[in-house]
């Protein structure tokens, strides 16, 4: 049970979780709580029953630190893809495009850097404005043209996949600066004396455990404030505990390999900072309404086109982001790279709850919607399963998940 | 007197956790037009729905009898088959096929799967004779009216043989003049033996083409009164709906005094709006009104009248293609040009159609009540939930919508509590001018009271009101004055004491003529 839990300690709990009418005994707020999140515990609850039975079949090898090492690097590229899609998806969106555009950022990296010797920040730079660009003037035909988005991005995925193949000639370039390649392969320094762990991945560990309380205490103090049911006392330190608990136990699997990848700490920074964006902010709650609605949002004064510029914008500096961790990590830039990351993206999306008329999701579904899809892939990999049968399973995966959806909706009512 | 054709005993139908259903007895005579009224979640659609086989037979308990055998029905084709058709409320017509495609859509006229095109068409055209329609049938269904579509309906019905027609609010969405017809169609097809039931919230049609009327209420059967009895009136079957007697249908209200002096809040001169496909189609033209603080002023019309677009267009050009004319608040030019700068400027629209332009159904009702201000509980771009939260809770209480939390999905309300929330939202938007455009259209009796005392309240608070709304009795009960439009021109103003609904619909009705020939 360890996967699923990288996925929830970053991000504070979802405020709201607990606060139905006053007066509701402990049960009904716990089963409020559930009944409001069902998809999401569903498939927390069904990543740790994916863990859970590779780890059994793989006699433990899924969780060796090693491979929860691996694990995070290979699937960081897709996860980075997934937040950004889901936002798109959530605005009523789809984006064909970030595969290719990943492959782009990766030429434009390795041509920059190898053939024309520039520094690595300044390439870094560059490529995510080049991201930001082609972002911009997708969300421009999209938003401002009014040309469907699965048209607009359907045309830059064969034109970005194209553009990456000039670029390269065809090649596969490489090799990059050491301080490009630590984007995608790299792990915290070594600092401090020698203990058995790694210290300064300890040290992360602690920090965030330190927040998570806070930020659960604090929230607490505010619901009060404003006379919201809370969870009684005991459940509340149950719940700091089983938190702290969790974090620990993935920062010592870390710390006890080589530490934390700082690819881990970029995506647990993106986590938390997107996950408060979509709950907290008003441009986030603009994106649940252009998706949800989109007239009624019109006429709520959202100013609809804007928002869904900066959701195509954002997405091409992550799939940017993207293109260079995975160019980072094989340490050459391929015309083939980046290969249906889009549909893995979007696949990550679905599985974690987004829906296909938009206005529902979020970004901690994204992520555990891809981490789904990356455990069967690890675990599938570790058991020898053929690339063959890892896509028949994993096209299975998403029908069950967007299936037991659909059935439990039309369950509970309708 | 002819005997019973349909007869539905003891019916209970159960959802998950409600109780739709409960003990209801239907008899419907041979030949008769039998209307059901009751408040929204009586139990109207769903005791049409079990009769249809919508809800097949051992989803329900209870019994139904059709011409005195019992049926047994597994889904709608069985129901059809016996002769039974329901047209539902929305729709159910391909918007891109023929009229006469859509008449067979699932029935075609064929052999060996191909379709025999020319006795499509011919018993089309016969069909269309039938029910009154002068369109070709071979006319695309999106390129004629909701009335006309109406009609293509019952010929979709009357070629399937039908002995039981069943009309589930079949003028919601129509004019009076089609509903007119519609009505009249429904008193041909009774002299030609099929029996009708009519599911409306309009009594007057009621008393004009039902022969008895059955009212639901909380899903039992109340009472069947016989419409042509002197004592069945309008009031009598609202008290039977409401299960009270209504004596007073709309609040107390003090008439305005209009300051001497005060400019208007809201005053529009000369606004004209083209169509948006059609530009040289004027459907707002050169219209100038005002209302003032603390006034109520109603805006009557018929369908096509112009009035939704006036004010779609006027709060952020939302509407058609803008052509002139200008917005003053207190005297003052102010710019609405987008629906951000209507509302900066205090200006609240509160749509018709809220499923489609009010509310995001799939969102709370906390989330759907603050996103017009959000920058109200919000700091630096960050929403506080907690005070998001609050401050629902707040309308929840003093606007009494109905539901268990304010996480509840809007979707889940029902129609009056849905509005609720939408004028929740306006309200929490703290404007001085509130354009209502039909606040109380399809929902019930009581709810319409409710709303009717918040707009009471609203103007007793200064703020002025635009009462858009289709019926007349409520616009005389509510406004100080009533201006009335007809197609897309300004055609009356009528002050509050020489207000009737014959001095109303006469100006509705006026200058239409002239202006088919001055175009």
């Amino acid at each position: 049970m360890s996967t699923d839990v990288t996925a929830k300690t970053p991000a504070p709990a979802p405020p709201g979780r607990s606060g139905p009418a006053r007066g509701g005994s402990l049960l009904r707020l716990v089963l409020n709580g559930l009944r409001r999140n069902m998809r999401q515990y569903g498939m927390l609850i069904a990543l740790g029953l994916i863990v859970a039975l590779f780890a059994v079949w793989t006699d433990g090898d899924l969780l060796l630190p090693r491979n929860v090492s691996n694990l995070v690097l290979q699937n960081s590229y897709i996860l980075i893809l997934a937040i950004g899609m889901m936002l798109v998806i959530i605005a009523g969106h789809i984006d064909l495009s970030v595969g290719s555009l990943t492959a782009f950022v990766g030429a434009t990296a390795a041509v920059l850097t190898v053939q024309h010797g520039m520094s690595w920040p300044l390439a870094t730079v560059i490529c995510l404005l080049a991201g930001a660009v082609a972002g911009a003037v997708q969300g421009y035909l999209i938003a401002y043209f009014g040309i469907p988005s699965f048209i607009v991005t359907l045309a830059g995925m064969l034109l970005f996949r194209g553009l990456t193949e000039i670029l390269l000639e065809g090649q596969t370039l490489g090799p990059f600066p050491d301080g490009l390649q630590k984007i995608g392969n790299g792990f915290l320094p070594e600092v401090g004396p020698d203990t058995n762990y790694h210290n300064l991945t300890l040290l992360l560990g602690l920090v965030l455990i330190a927040f998570a309380v806070y930020q659960e205490i604090r929230d607490r103090r505010r619901q009060q404030e404003f006379s919201l049911d809370v969870l009684p006392r005991n459940f509340f330190l149950l719940k700091l505990a089983a938190i702290a608990a969790a974090i620990l136990v993935v920062t010592l699997l870390l710390a006890s390999y080589k530490g934390a990848p700082i690819v881990l700490i970029v995506l647990g920074v993106l986590v938390v900072g997107y996950g408060y964006v979509m709950r907290n902010t008003i441009f986030g709650r603009h994106i649940y309404a252009i998706g949800g609605n989109l007239p009624a949002a019109k006429l709520s004064g959202v100013k609809d086109r804007k928002v869904t510029f900066c959701v195509f914008l954002n997405m091409g500096v992550l799939a940017a982001l993207a293109g260079l961790v995975v160019a980072a990590r094989l340490n050459a830039a391929s015309p083939k790279a980046g290969l249906n990351y889009e549909l893995e993206a979007i696949a990550s999306s679905f599985i974690g709850g987004a829906s296909m008329s938009g206005g529902v999701g979020t970004v901690l579904g994204a992520i555990i919607g891809g981490l789904v899809l990356g455990v069967l892939n690890n675990g599938m990999n570790l058991l020898s399963v053929g690339t063959d049968w890892q896509q028949v399973i994993k096209g299975l995966a998403l029908l069950a998940a967007v299936g037991f959806d659909v059935w439990n909706k039309r369950k509970s009512g309708s | 007197m002819a005997g019973p054709v349909l007869e539905m005993r003891s019916i209970v139908k159960t959802f998950p956790g409600v109780k739709a259903l409960s003990d209801v007895t239907l008899t419907v005579r041979q030949g008769e037009v039998h209307a059901i009224c009751g408040e929204n979640g009586a139990g109207k659609s769903t005791l049409m729905k079990v009769l249809s086989g919508v809800h097949p037979h051992g989803t329900y308990e209870g019994e139904i009898y059709f011409e005195g055998e019992l049926c047994r029905f597994k889904d709608i084709r069985a129901s059809e088959q016996r002769g039974i058709v329901i047209i539902h409320q929305e729709l159910a017509l391909v918007p891109y096929l023929s009229i006469a495609e859509n008449i067979f859509l699932g029935n075609e006229l064929a052999t060996r799967g191909f379709i025999n095109w020319n006795e499509t068409l011919r018993r089309a055209t016969q069909l269309l004779r039938r029910v009154g329609l002068d369109e070709h049938p071979e006319t695309r269904v999106a390129d004629i009216g909701v009335g006309k579509q109406q009609l293509v309906e019952i010929a979709k019905a009357l070629s399937k043989e039908v002995k039981l027609l069943i009309l589930d609010e079949p003028t919601a969405a129509l004019n009076d003049e089609d509903s007119g017809k519609l009505l009249d169609l429904i008193l041909e097809l009774k002299k030609q033996g099929i029996t009708s039931i009519i599911i409306s919230h309009k009594l007057n049609e009621i008393r004009r083409v039902a022969d008895s009327v059955t009212i639901l209420r909380d899903g039992r059967s109340i009472e069947t009164l016989d419409v042509r009895a002197p004592e069945t009136t309008e009031d009598r079957i609202i008290s039977g709906m409401v299960g009270r007697d209504l004596d007073h249908r709309f609040p107390e209200r003090t008439p305005h005094r209009p300051e001497e002096g005060a400019a208007p809040a809201l005053e529009i001169r000369d606004w004209t709006v083209l169509h948006p496909i059609d530009q040289h189609r004027k459907v707002v033209d050169g219209v100038s009104l005002h209302v003032r603080r603390g006034e109520i002023v109603g805006i009557a019309g018929l369908m096509g009248a112009g009035r939704t677009e006036l004010a779609m267009s006027v709060f952020g050009r939302s509407y058609g293609r803008y052509a002139g004319g200008t917005v003053l608040k207190d005297g003052r030019e102010i710019r609405t040009r987008t629906v951000a700068e209507a509302i900066g400027n205090g200006i609240a629209y509160v749509t018709e159609d809220r499923k489609h332009y009010g509310l995001n159904l799939i969102d709370t009702i906390h989330r759907n009540i603050s996103l017009t201000a959000l920058d109200k509980v919000a700091r630096r771009g960050v929403v506080d939930e907690h005070e998001e939260r609050q401050v629902a809770e707040g309308f929840r209480t003093s606007m009494n919508i109905k539901a268990p939390t304010v996480f509840e999905p809007v979707g889940k309300l029902s129609g009056g509590n849905q509005q609720k929330v939408v004028l929740s939202k306006w309200i929490f938007a703290g404007p001085d001018v509130l354009i209502l455009d039909e606040p109380t259209r399809g929902i019930d009796v009581g709810a319409k009271y409710e709303i009717y005392t918040v707009i009471d309240q609203l103007a007793a608070q200064g703020k002025a009101v635009v009462f858009i709304s289709s019926e007349l009795p409520e616009l005389l009960g509510m406004c100080d004055r009533i201006y009335t439009m007809a197609a897309g021109r300004l055609t009356g103003e009528v002050p509050r004491a020489e207000a009737t609904q014959e001095v109303l619909m006469r100006h509705m009705t006026k200058d239409t003529q002239d202006k088919e020939v001055t175009r």
